[in-house]
């Protein structure tokens, strides 16, 4: 009777009590979210240009940010940090095409995506042997000061996350939707073959894509890791930003921003109000659960496109 | 021409059929029947609607209005398990084998309905299970045999070249006994050869085993030799519903399709 | 030349279906069998039970589970970890509530648990496939560990937080607990794999498996004939997880002796899906393979460079394996996508012609 009181009613009560509070969890729920993502964009970005749903994702923000902060221990200043950083980027995006991506063309995605498993594993011991396994902190001069605005605690570091978030995202999503490289780019999600076929060339495309996601991973890295310090766990990441994919739909952009947000109010405001009646700790799997549950109604996500199928 | 199984029976009856895809009307008011022991050959030129309507048949794809009448039973849309339990089978445009199996398991798949050992005999290989997998072996071997397979029966299905693969697709769709078969251009990308053989398996499963068949087929020379009588469709509309020799002379199929007519 | 089928004629469908209908492979099984109940046991020590031929069997056996339901039925799953858990703590729970019931029994109900939950997390399956599935299967294995975690029935309210196997006598011998050998354990685990490798042979090459590998590879077809989808995966769900259950099972009573959920979060649910794509998806000898493999490579890499004089720090070695087991996983994909099995097909298709390859 206790538990169902503090599912049904005490929650309800806790927010009209203090609405300020609650808008406060929002909040930092919907700067958790831009954060998701921003992750989930990574993955996007790929998938919707070469089909693949590449796993190693949340290994590529590791490394990113893990070789950034390496060099920046090294004494090298920020500013060359982060290009040297993302020319390392670009180098591993030749790599994984030459080596993995070019042997595997148009194999089914199953494959693929046990392929970039394969690269996570890979990415991980690398990075956690060329810069050692123990949290870094990372500060790149972002503002980190916590102030009050109508009566809430905001925090600058996490806005700033928001707003680059916020920058990336647009500027992609009009990259792919009005450039001709985007085109490009959308053709070879669709058919490796035919794309080659009308003389796209899959190499080249490729390796821009996993650049970009790689820059990408690259800002998500250091907002993370900011934040939270530099360590394994970003790439749990990656995981988490399968619902996002999922609410979102896999191959849109601004379904990506969507389910990032959705999940990451989602998951905060349910911690903070329901969990203390599960005993806590909901965050674990309510991304999934929330996603599962969408998946029954809407398999293609919000925003993803609806699958015919033919014979 | 295939004439000695024809009956007066009608075994499939379709009436009014319509099916559209968001905008795209893929089928309007279409109405013909089938008798039994017949072979039926729907024509028109690509994108007329002959797989929708064959699709629309098995339940496939649920038309949005008309009905469906197959062995007595009226029903406004098949339901694709419905339908292959009550004895419909076919064959695909694009070659729908089961890549990872061999030929020999592919046609057993044809089987499957027919098939009921539990998991728990399964999984000792004994008693019930193991009868039915050399019974049904039986059948299907018999198949393999009347489509002369023998020799590519234990082959994965994927690493066989066109021609033997829609032979072995038709050799599913055979497995299941069926009394209606549909076959979607089984002609399609075979030379004359395979073409002679494909036609000769037609008309014995017809013949032998008093099948009914529904064919799409672009080929006229086989539509003509080999069929009872003929639906043409074009843009999802009906052109002509009749014998071979009425429909070749009729002025709408010829300024639709035919242009030259064939001997 | 050795593995010639010229002369083996089979008169009968039956004895064309038996499960080696050639007589190389015949021997193939019967070497393995005795290498395993009677060569191993004679030679093996305390260790090389206990770190690594027991969880090879155990893994072995999981892998079985997983690869019924993604390498024959084609339905991806990152949940194994999950499913193995449930089998674990099932049997502990029954354990506790039926002291006196025989621990083989139990082993198998805590599979029948597992199935049942394999079941449900499968209904979605008919709407959903690919990745998507896959994150079905991650809610499965992140909410279900929480649960464990969270409610303390699950361990008796246990204040460490651990299952902990109570020792359990079959016909006088102890199998699980303090005082089990590591002998009786391992026949008993070898027992179970065997057991279930043939059940899962048998099934996978008669009706049941042929559907599950119609709806892997064109449900849409598999549909039209007449293989219901829906059935058909949550019989897959089911068998795998009641697999994956037993597997769990064992893992804690006859090989750990003790855990915490931790046991079998995700890296064990990416484990058993690296043993079978590197194995070979859809094959069962290929899932024993890839466990041998993959439990084996760790040992290697560990013993291996002190052999040839180079000493590697720990930490070191942990980081090479990842990377080692990154760089197999996409070489076999490359490679050989078939994995090991079709390796191992490939090797006796050699051994046909040597050594007159013309």
């Amino acid at each position: 009777m206790e538990f169902l009181e503090s599912i049904f009613i005490l929650p309800f009560l806790d927010i009209a009590d203090s609405p300020i509070f609650f808008l406060e969890v929002v909040i930092s729920g919907v700067l958790a979210g831009v954060m998701y993502s921003l992750v989930a964009l990574g993955f996007v970005l790929i998938f919707k240009a070469s089909g693949v749903f590449n796993f190693a994702q949340g290994a590529m923000v590791l490394f990113a940010a893990l070789t950034l902060v390496g060099l920046m221990e090294q004494g090298v200043p920020v500013f060359f940090a982060i290009l040297i950083t993302m020319a390392v980027m670009v180098l591993l995006a030749i790599l994984i095409e030459k080596m993995m991506l070019r042997h595997l063309v148009n194999q089914e995605g199953i494959i693929l995506f046990m392929a970039t498993i394969g690269l996570n594993f890979i990415l991980e011991g690398v990075g956690q042997i060329a810069w050692g396994s123990d949290v870094k902190k990372l500060d790149i001069g972002l503002p980190d000061k916590t102030f009050e605005y109508g009566g809430m605690l905001l925090n600058t570091l996490d806005l700033s996350a928001a707003l680059i978030a916020a920058i990336m995202v647009t500027v992609l999503a009009l990259f792919f939707q009005y450039t001709g490289t985007g085109r490009a780019l959308r053709a070879v999600a669709d058919d490796h073959q035919a794309a080659m076929s009308v003389g796209i060339p899959l190499k080249s495309i490729w390796i821009i894509v996993w650049s970009v996601a790689g820059f990408v991973a690259l800002v998500a890295g250091i907002l993370w890791g900011t934040k939270a310090g530099v360590q394994f766990s970003l790439v749990l990441i990656a995981l988490k930003a399968l619902p996002v994919l999922i609410l979102g739909g896999f191959t849109s952009i601004p379904g990506a921003i969507i389910g990032g947000l959705i999940i990451g109010v989602g998951e905060k405001v349910v911690e903070v109000y329901w969990g203390p009646a599960f005993g806590g700790a909901i965050e674990g799997w309510f991304a999934y659960m929330l996603a599962l549950a969408f998946l029954m109604f809407r398999p293609q996500g919000l925003f993803g496109e609806k699958i015919i199928e033919r014979v | 021409m295939a004439t000695q199984h024809t009956t007066e029976e009608v075994l499939l009856d379709v009436k009014g059929i319509s099916l559209s895809f968001g905008g795209v009307k893929a089928l309007s008011n279409i109405s013909f029947d089938v008798r039994k022991g017949e072979i039926r050959a729907i024509i028109g030129p690509n994108g007329a609607g002959k797989s929708s309507m064959l699709n629309c048949i098995n339940g496939f794809y649920h038309p949005q209005e008309g009905e469906i009448t197959f062995k007595g039973e009226t029903r406004k849309q098949m339901q694709t398990h419905k339908a292959a339990e009550q004895g419909i089978a076919r064959t695909f445009q694009n070659i729908a084998l089961f890549s990872g199996m061999s030929t020999l398991d592919n046609i057993m798949t044809g089987r499957n309905l027919k098939m009921k050992a539990n998991v728990f005999w399964q999984a000792l290989h004994l008693g019930p299970a193991r009868r039915e997998e050399v019974e049904h072996r039986e059948v299907a071997e018999r198949v393999i045999d009347f489509l002369e397979i023998e020799q590519i029966r234990k082959t994965p299905v994927g690493r066989l070249p066109y021609g033997l693969q829609k032979r072995v697709e038709l050799g599913r769709a055979l497995a299941a006994e069926p009394d209606l078969l549909l076959l979607d251009e089984p002609m399609a990308g075979m030379n004359h050869e395979e073409k002679e053989d494909m036609c000769r398996y037609i008309l014995d499963v017809n013949d032998q085993l008093g099948t009914t068949i529904v064919l799409i087929e672009h080929d006229m020379s086989v539509v003509m030799d080999i069929s009872d009588r003929v639906v043409v469709l074009d843009y999802g509309r009906m052109l002509a519903d009749g014998t071979p020799d009425v429909v070749r002379k009729n002025q709408d199929v010829i300024n639709a399709y035919l242009g030259v007519t064939h001997e | 030349m050795f593995y010639r089928e010229a002369g083996q004629f089979k008169t009968t469908y039956k004895a064309d279906q038996g499960i080696f209908p050639i007589i190389q492979d015949r021997w193939f099984i019967a070497i393995m069998l005795v290498i395993s109940l009677v060569v191993i046991p004679y030679f093996a020590n305390e260790y090389w039970f206990q770190a690594v031929i027991i969880p090879l069997y155990i893994y072995a056996i999981a892998a079985i589970g997983l690869n019924i339901l993604t390498g024959y039925a084609g339905q991806v799953s990152l949940g194994t970890g999950a499913f193995m858990a449930i089998g674990a703590y099932a049997t502990y729970k029954l354990c506790t509530a039926f002291p006196d019931l025989n621990i083989l029994i139990v082993f198998v109900m805590s599979g029948l648990f597992s199935a049942g939950v394999g079941i449900i997390f499968g209904i979605p399956s008919l709407r959903i496939k690919g990745f998507y599935l896959a994150v079905a299967t991650l809610a499965a294995q992140f909410f279900i560990l929480w649960l464990f975690n969270k409610v303390g029935w699950f361990y008796n309210n246990n204040p460490s937080g651990t299952i902990t196997a109570p020792p359990r006598e079959v016909l006088g011998i102890m199998i699980t607990g303090p005082n089990a050998l590591a002998i009786t354990r391992y026949y008993v685990v070898l027992s179970f794999l065997v057991v279930f490798a043939l059940a899962a042979k048998n099934i996978v090459r008669g009706r049941i498996g042929r559907s599950w590998m119609a709806i892997r590879d064109m449900d849409i077809a598999a549909e039209i004939i007449g293989i219901e989808p829906l059935k058909t995966k949550l019989m897959a769900f089911a068998i795998s997880s009641f697999y994956c259950g037993v597997a769990g099972a064992l893992y804690i009573f006859c090989w750990l002796g003790s855990a915490e959920t931790e046991a079998f979060d995700i890296n064990l649910s990416f484990l058993i899906l690296f043993m079978i794509i590197v194995g070979g998806l859809g094959s069962i000898m290929g899932s024993i393979m890839g466990a041998a493999f993959i439990t084996l490579l760790p040992i290697f890499l560990t013993n291996f460079p002190p052999m040839i004089g180079i000493q590697i720090a720990s930490d070191l070695a942990k980081h090479l394996e990842e990377i080692i087991f990154g760089v197999l996983i996409v070489f076999f994909l490359i490679v050989e996508p078939h994995g090991l099995a079709r390796l191992w097909q490939i090797v006796k298709e050699k051994l046909r012609q040597w050594p007159f390859p013309y």
